[in-house]
């Protein structure tokens, strides 16, 4: 039977049934991290569980996640990211590699940072697994340099209330208890949760992102898979 | 009818989760509201008593207030657990900062599956609430606390009463689960105007900057518990006095089956919610009257004196300075607390009429604050749309919006009521107001008053109920004094109700003007050939790029 790549192309449309969600910011250009990684942790507070202990019979019970809050240096701003030191590495390394080519890009500082939520499905030989997202979240960065210190100080205020409307805005669009992947059985879970972490559970993600150029074309695009490559085919 | 739908086990595993549900959050909420960072670890094996799979310690005494107010119900339809965060001023004038209400409707799903889906979403909604109670502005006041104020905790369990939160406070829907009982819901609405406070009476009149007035200091409900500071450490002082081991038979299940084929099914019907979504939608971009830059710098940096409780300012992004100027018309209504003169104690200004409310009124203050009016909450609906962030790269923006005033959700008007603040004319909430506020919205405008004794409150009511238009009335009051609990006056080198006075007509900002626009993107546009230039230039390069993407 003939199976085509679903595979989304970088930079198309998600797949269908696939939730997606954006968010916009302007911030400074020593604040990306850590809006960055506010959102991000935000999301994966959400998407995360404890690890899974199958037992027989098809059940299983799930570890306990716990939380910290983590306070802005930048911004004036706080927020609360699961306690999962591998999981807040990941990020940062992410998170890291987008700031350092938005900062290298030269252009005005505008950008985008995607954490995709995938399943995989997996098929038959000779065809490779296929990953189909079923939540997207884009961040929209835009750089700013401001002049002085007084406008700094401004925006770590004004950056800071953004950032609390889009924590609200993520919880609205968690709460509104739309398609998760159903829980899957022992052999299945890899397929839905990324079981790498020794302390917690996210769901399957992907962390990728891009630059824009001046002219809101994307000249120059990059593209990277930071965390779980799972298309090693 | 209902329960028959359920089996008796689902039923004891559903309340058991509501009671649960109910004392952690009641332990997120308070806990967030300590002052410091909370941190918890996650543990790969499940220890049996970590509830909703999440690690949220139980201060012991939490859980002994919470279970008292609750007295073994559970929420449900008109009977809702709230948590009041309050804060205190060392000087003991108290103010109402967030109600947390844990709601239960009838809005039943009877398909939803209890012992998987109904917990797993509790879970969520539990995290959701860690991550709101960090975003309301009682967050960083909270954080701030031990020096010069507290933040206090009062649960209770019935009705829900907003009215100690003052005009235009916000809502914020943490979220909602569907249950075979009822659909629970979490919200939080919070105070926004901490700089100052709106009386019914000074409805129309400006604002005065800087006064906290002090609403009431004995509690109206007979059966209300005490207020108890959200730092008390249960360890320190009464170590034995609470229990602290839950019962062996209250230990949660963390067990799962997968396999049911069922579970993908996720059977909420959206169309039984129809609260309408509470977030912040509508902001109310008001100017800061008349500064230069300058003076912005004045404000920004009475923001920041961590020392300062300056709590209109830095915990809420909003200038202290001048969240009351949104109108220049009565720069002399300053009135101290009436603690230091002889000025006799007047009723509280509720806000809004609900039966509550009026008995409220006949308590007597001891603490004696006059209130300042805020000019409508519903003057101005210039939205700030999320649309203009991606756009608001430049200075200028950030700048100009130095000051937003979130129109409260529950305040019921039309969105596009324009009034002159909206016209491009810089400060035009100080051209005379001929735009009709709406006089019928009880939330904006709330019924009259009685009649009071004070002498002084008598003459600022008259003048309270004259039109709001500028200019005429500068003179009618005289500043006894100036002492605005919230923040300290030494901080600027001059008077503040000069300074006040001295900018209340400022020069447009040539920045706002038309011209300075088109000559800005005159310039872009003359530089667009440069650019074009430039890419021509390389444009070996580019196509050697796209060479390599074949």
């Amino acid at each position: 039977p003939h199976r085509t790549q679903r595979r989304a192309p970088p930079g198309a449309a998600p797949a269908m049934n696939c939730r997606a969600e954006v968010l916009e910011v302007s911030v400074e250009g020593r604040q990306v991290e850590e809006a960055m990684l506010a959102v991000l942790h935000t999301v994966l507070l959400h998407r995360s569980t404890g690890k899974f202990h199958y037992k027989k019979e098809g059940t299983y019970s799930i570890g306990t996640v716990g939380t910290q809050d983590v306070d802005c240096d930048f911004i004036d701003f706080a927020y609360v990211r699961v306690s999962s030191e591998e999981l807040d590495r990941a990020l940062r390394k992410a998170v890291g590699e987008f700031k350092d080519a938005l900062r290298s890009s030269g252009s005005d500082g505008m950008g985008q940072i995607s954490l995709e939520f995938y399943q995989k499905k997996k098929s038959r030989w000779p065809f490779s697994d296929e990953c189909i997202p079923w939540e997207l979240w884009t961040i929209k960065v835009n750089v700013v340099n401001l002049a002085n210190e007084q406008e700094r100080q401004i925006c770590r205020e004004k950056v800071g209330e953004k950032l609390c409307e889009k924590i609200i805005n993520i919880v609205e669009v968690m709460n509104r208890h739309e398609y998760l992947p159903k829980m899957p059985t022992q052999s299945e879970v890899d397929n839905v949760f990324d079981t790498s972490l020794k302390d917690v559970q996210p769901y399957l993600y992907k962390i990728s992102y891009q630059i824009t150029d001046s002219l809101g074309t994307s000249v120059t695009t990059t593209m990277r898979r930071l965390i779980k490559d799972t298309l090693a085919l | 009818a209902m329960d028959t739908d359920l089996s008796s086990q689902d039923r004891k595993d559903l309340d058991k989760f509501i009671k649960f549900f109910a004392l952690k959050t009641v332990q997120v909420i308070v806990q967030a509201r300590l002052g410091e960072k909370i941190c918890t670890r996650s543990s790969s094996s499940p220890t049996g008593s970590d509830w909703f799979n999440l690690a949220i310690k139980d201060l012991p005494e939490v859980t002994h207030e919470a279970k008292k107010a609750l007295a073994g119900q559970l929420p449900a339809v008109g009977r809702s657990m709230c948590v009041e965060i309050s804060l205190k001023t060392s000087e003991g004038d108290s103010m109402e900062l967030e109600i947390w209400c844990l709601e239960m409707n009838e809005k039943c799903d009877k398909e939803i599956k209890v012992s998987y889906t109904v917990y797993n979403r509790l879970s969520l909604l539990l995290k959701s609430l860690l991550a709101i109670t960090r975003v309301t502005p009682a967050y960083r006041l909270s954080r701030k606390q031990g020096h010069e104020y507290v933040i206090l905790y009062r649960i209770y369990f019935g009705e829900v009463q907003l009215s100690g939160l003052g005009e235009g406070f916000q809502t914020v829907r943490v979220g909602t689960v569907g249950t075979p009982v009822g659909t629970i819901t979490l919200s939080c609405a919070y105070r926004i105007n901490l700089a100052f406070m709106s009386t019914r009476q000074f409805e129309r009149t400006p604002p005065i900057m800087g006064i906290i007035i002090d609403h009431f200091v004995d509690r109206p409900y007979p059966s209300s518990s005490p207020m108890h500071p959200c730092n008390y450490r249960a360890g320190e002082d009464n170590g034995a006095a609470y229990p602290s081991v839950e019962d062996s038979q209250e230990v949660c299940t963390t067990s799962f089956s997968t396999s049911p084929p069922s579970q993908c099914v996720f059977t909420v019907t959206k169309a039984h919610f129809q609260t309408p979504p509470p977030v912040v939608t509508d902001t109310l971009k008001v100017p800061v009257m008349g500064l230069a830059f300058s003076h912005q710098l004045s404000s920004s940096r009475l923001s920041y004196q961590p020392a300062a409780l300056g709590v209109g300012s830095a915990d809420m992004g909003y200038p202290l300075l001048f969240a009351g100027g949104l109108t220049a018309a009565h720069p002399h209504q300053l009135i101290g607390p009436g603690k230091e003169g002889g000025v006799p104690p007047i009723p509280s200004q509720p806000a809004h009429g609900t039966q509550a409310d009026q008995e409220r009124m006949c308590t007597p203050l001891d603490g004696v604050h006059y209130s300042a009016a805020t000019p409508s909450s519903s003057e101005d609906t210039e939205t700030v749309s999320n649309s203009s962030e991606g756009k608001c790269g430049s200075p200028h923006d950030l700048l100009e919006t130095i000051f937003i005033r979130k129109v409260g959700a529950f305040v019921n008007k039309p969105v596009n009521q324009v009034t002159m603040a909206n016209l491009d004319i810089p400060f035009a909430m100080f051209a005379p107001k001929n735009v009709e506020l709406e006089d019928n919205d009880p939330m904006v405008n709330p019924p009259d008053s009685p009649e009071t004794e004070s002498p002084l409150q008598g003459s600022l009511h008259s003048e309270g109920s004259s039109s709001s238009s500028t200019g005429n009335t500068h003179d009618d009051f005289v500043m006894i004094d100036f002492k605005p609990a919230f923040s300290k006056d030494d901080i600027l080198p001059m008077d503040l109700g000069t300074f006040y006075r001295e900018f209340q007509n400022p020069p447009q900002l040539s920045s706002l003007s038309i011209d300075i626009g088109a000559q800005s993107m005159a310039e872009d546009l003359d530089s667009l050939p440069e650019k074009l230039a430039v890419h021509e230039k390389n444009v070996k390069e580019f196509d050697a790029f796209v060479e390599t993407l074949q």
